[in-house]
């Protein structure tokens, strides 16, 4: 190991591969720099500078249409996440704290499915299905397509979490006579709780984020922001736009931070 | 009295519970999620394998007759007069331009993130947290907010053609947006991060002392990329071969707000059928093909794996 970190003669250095990382992030993030940047452009020019100004996120909050998009937003966002992550905590605990058994492969499958399917597929095949039985709750329609595609992001942190703790906590508790009800309730569910936590924040950023599938789904009165901006950039773009994507990519970096801070704490 | 009767019918729940066999309790906390899943996740699909197989109705939806006509749409036109069929390449086209561009994403992907990767990897431990993070946020930020932001950079009067035109490279702003290219570099961008990284996860357990061991055996650093590196991050360049390849072929932004809606692929094919072409068993059948596209392609990357790992074991 000393031999191969050593100053001027790294063998594990590759020349150019640094450059490579710098692309690589210099692509991730300088477009959404320029968003971010233009939302605080005082004229209306997404592409001259002018003048720094919060003109724009003033008059995006204001805006009423915003404003429903983004309660509907939050709402279907609350609903998928609580469904999702109750579901997903009991079949990761189902898949988990047993010896294998026969058909978990195709229990994960299932279970993983909404990861495999594209999106665009899902999306149809929910619209067609939802007309099909007449199902026609508005917002709760969007609610039960993303708790679909919420439970994998909320159950796998929940497995992990699960593997990495051994079961002799919950066999002492089962030696001094409680049952499995309160077992789990007393010793499991509690260090179960960081990875519940982080599949809940993954499935909620997942639900705030989705697009395509809402699209296909939503009725008039249940668009939701990234439905509510699609339609908005079609029509042309404007610094209101970057304003509430902005607000939106902001949410999204304060839920994965958080979920790391989550994950340090843990490891820690 | 009452909280008694409670408590019992509580207590009750509880051993009944208890008394169900592990089998049964895991069916039982099984259950929900796949009635979920299977109710609104698995029955769709079979709902549009069904439709696949209709008639269109005038204004939307379906009439429930049997017609193989959406499949021969693929590769056929109907003479609306004379019921003739001619030959017609025009959604052979889409599907080939969003196998190539899937395909040409995975490459792009390959050749930024297995350097980044990499470079990640040899960092110090706290470095590589900063540079995981890095990576990781656009992997959970809004996709429809970063190709919009994609949409700025490429614009004519965008920052990216500003620097050309500065840097004197051109005299006049170039066509990106709107064209292949920006859909490629939209797919790139899109989904990078599903590259570095399964990538990086495989490069982080690598031994190093077996790159020790190639130098001390001379092998130069070619060698040791192609010989050692590479066979030993194997299964995250091919998970994130898979990942970026089935996403790109589905993905209906990067074409839509990037391609200007005139460079399809075939998820703009299907949502426009299901929206203003109101041909749904054709959208049906469309998505069927991308469908069956994705299920190949998972079945040779589990069939490479469960092999790779048997040759290990």
């Amino acid at each position: 190991m000393a031999i191969l970190s050593r100053g001027s003669y790294d063998l594990k250095r590759y020349p150019g591969f640094g450059i490579m990382a710098a692309i690589c992030l210099g692509l991730l993030y300088l477009p959404l720099c320029v968003l971010v940047l233009f939302s605080f452009n005082e004229r209306r020019s997404v592409s001259n500078w002018s003048e720094f100004s919060l003109d724009w996120y003033a008059k995006a909050l204001a805006n009423d249409q915003i404003q429903q998009a983004a309660l509907n937003s939050f709402l279907v966002a609350v609903v998928a996440t609580i469904v999702a992550t109750i579901l997903a905590t009991a079949a990761a605990i189902a898949t988990t704290r047993r010896e294998r058994f026969r058909g978990l492969t195709a229990c994960y499958a299932l279970i993983n499915s909404p990861l495999m399917i594209p999106e665009i597929v899902t999306a149809v095949a929910l619209l067609s299905f939802f007309s099909l039985i007449g199902l026609h709750l508005g917002l709760g329609n969007v609610m039960i397509a993303h708790a679909v595609f919420c439970v994998p992001f909320a159950y796998l942190p929940i497995r992990a979490r699960l593997h990495g703790m051994d079961t002799t906590l919950e066999q002492a508790a089962a030696d001094l006579y409680a049952d499995p009800v309160r077992a789990f309730r007393y010793v499991t569910l509690p260090l179960l709780m960081p990875g519940i936590m982080a599949g809940a924040a993954l499935a909620f950023v997942i639900s705030l984020d989705d697009f395509m599938i809402t699209q296909m789904v939503a009725s008039a009165g249940s668009t939701t922001l990234p439905v509510y901006i699609y339609s908005q950039v079609r029509m042309g773009v404007t610094p209101e736009v970057n304003a509430i994507s902005s607000i939106l990519l902001g949410i999204s970096i304060v839920f994965v931070s958080l979920m790391f801070l989550l994950r340090k704490r843990e490891r820690a | 009295m009452v909280v008694e009767a409670e408590t019992r019918k509580a207590s009750n729940w509880i051993d009944r519970y208890s008394n169900l066999s592990a089998t049964r309790r895991s069916l039982t906390l099984l259950s929900p999620a796949f009635a979920l899943i299977g109710f609104f996740g698995i029955a769709p699909l079979g709902l549009i394998l069904v439709y696949s197989f209709l008639v269109p109705g005038t204004y939307g939806g379906v009439i429930w007759e049997f017609s193989p006509e959406a499949y021969i749409q693929f590769l056929f036109e109907r003479d609306i007069f004379d019921e003739t069929l001619a030959f017609n390449a025009s959604y052979l086209q889409i599907g080939a331009r969003s196998v190539i561009l899937a395909g040409l994403a995975v490459v792009g992907c390959l050749l930024i993130g297995f350097p980044t990767a990499y470079f990640i990897a040899t960092r110090s431990a706290q470095t590589r947290n900063i540079w995981i993070f890095l990576v990781t946020v656009p992997f959970w930020t809004n996709l429809l907010v970063r190709t919009f932001s994609m949409m700025l950079i490429l614009r004519d009067q965008g920052p990216l053609n500003a620097a050309l035109l500065g840097i004197g490279i051109t005299d006049e702003p170039l066509a990106m947006l709107y064209t292949d290219f920006a859909i490629g570099i939209g797919l790139l961008y899109s989904f990078l991060p599903f590259m570095v990284l399964p990538i990086y996860a495989s490069l982080e357990r690598i031994d190093f002392r077996l790159v020790e061991a190639a130098y001390d055996l001379y092998a130069n650093r070619w060698q040791v990329l192609r010989r050692v590196l590479i066979p030993l991050s194997l299964p995250g360049i091919a998970a994130g071969s898979f990942l970026v390849f089935i996403l790109s072929l589905g993905s209906f932004l990067a074409p839509d707000m990037l391609g200007g809606g005139k460079h399809l692929m075939i998820g703009n094919l299907i949502s426009m059928q299901f929206g203003i072409a109101r041909n749904w068993p054709f959208g049906s059948a469309a998505a069927m093909v991308l469908l069956s596209l994705v299920l190949i392609a998972l079945m040779i990357y589990v069939r490479r794996t469960s092999r790779r790992n048997r040759q290990e074991a």
